[in-house]
């Protein structure tokens, strides 16, 4: 699977929730699209990934 | 006076500086919102950084509004995706619409930002889209359903001032929403003027983060938008084209 735009192994019943665990991001403040659709916080848990899915997990940042 | 309220996308401001949060240590955002009296306060949406790196928002005073920009966006559809996502955030549902599809100006496409705050307009978004001053695009942007007007004041990020001074004033006479002026704003004084001129409120970022001294010149900006929103209240003095018109009586001089 890709995540933000990097190629990831992707193991077998591994759930966004788990995705997020793994890669250090702070729950709270992201928001994460699956397949260019937003999933909602409470499917984290639920929502288990494929070897083909793309990821974008994004925060905010400064800007203006 | 009584009092000056300032009113966006349903809720009261009594600042009328929108300041942005990009180019500088987010150690000193709380002291830049502070010294600005700053109530809304403008965010990029960008990819997570991970390994847990500090929350701005942990950096934002409480009570601040947030407006995320949908910056990096190149089009319509993109900029509605990035919307999407910054409303996910769960800080609320104002966006500023940016969308640039050239990358030496950083000009906005007009005609995609209209298709955009058509779009969030219609799906609850207080759509706040930033353009290139144009009439005609404006009245798009009012029939789309844009919540105010941000027309640029000249290239994002140049601190050049108001290179389209009379266009912006164009909108301010001529439609009927909210005229926030947004990029190039470099200095105080131009903050002020573009006020006088009857801007509703003035978003600066670059200005601010480029100074010596970030929160000092936050402060500046604060006195200078809040002197030319009085002087905008208050009715400027007449312009006398030719010859000049004496203050002081023209009798009683101390001589024969």
């Amino acid at each position: 699977m890709k995540v933000n735009g990097v190629q990831k192994e992707c193991p077998a019943n591994f759930t966004i929730a788990e995705l997020l665990a793994q890669e250090g991001f702070a729950k709270e403040g992201v928001a994460v699209e699956l397949n260019m659709g937003i999933v909602a916080k409470e499917a984290y848990g639920t929502t288990v990934l494929k070897e083909e899915d793309v990821v974008e997990v994004v925060s905010f940042m400064g800007g203006g | 006076m009584g009092k000056d309220v300032f009113m966006l996308g349903g809720k009261e401001f009594s600042s009328r500086f929108i300041l942005g949060s990009g180019k500088y240590n987010v150690e000193l955002i709380q002291a830049a919102v502070e010294q600005a009296g700053a109530q809304i306060i403008t965010l990029a949406v960008r990819r997570a950084n991970s390994g847990g790196e500090g929350n701005i928002l942990d950096y934002i005073p409480k009570g601040v509004t947030l407006l995320p920009n949908t910056s990096g966006a190149r089009n319509a559809q993109e900029a509605v995706r990035i919307a999407r996502l910054s409303r996910e955030l769960g800080c609320g549902d104002f966006v500023k619409i940016e969308i640039m599809r050239d990358s030496k100006y950083l000009l906005p496409d007009n005609a995609e930002t209209v298709k955009a705050t058509d779009i969030l307009a219609k799906e609850g978004f207080v759509a706040l889209p930033y353009m290139y001053p144009d009439l005609n695009t404006a009245r798009d942007l009012v029939n789309a359903g844009a919540a105010a007007v941000m027309p640029l004041a000249a290239p994002i990020g140049s601190n050049k001032g108001l290179a389209t001074k009379e266009f912006i004033q164009i909108l301010i006479d001529e439609i009927e929403l909210p005229i926030i002026v947004d990029a190039g704003i470099g200095r105080p004084s131009q903050a002020c003027e573009v006020m006088e001129m009857g801007a509703a409120a003035v978003m600066a970022n670059t200005a601010i983060a480029t100074a010596g001294d970030i929160p000092q010149m936050a402060s500046a900006f604060k006195k200078a938008i809040e002197a030319g929103r009085e002087a905008y209240l208050s009715g400027l003095g007449r312009v006398r084209e030719k010859g000049g018109e004496a203050s002081s009586p023209l009798t009683g001089f101390l001589r024969d």
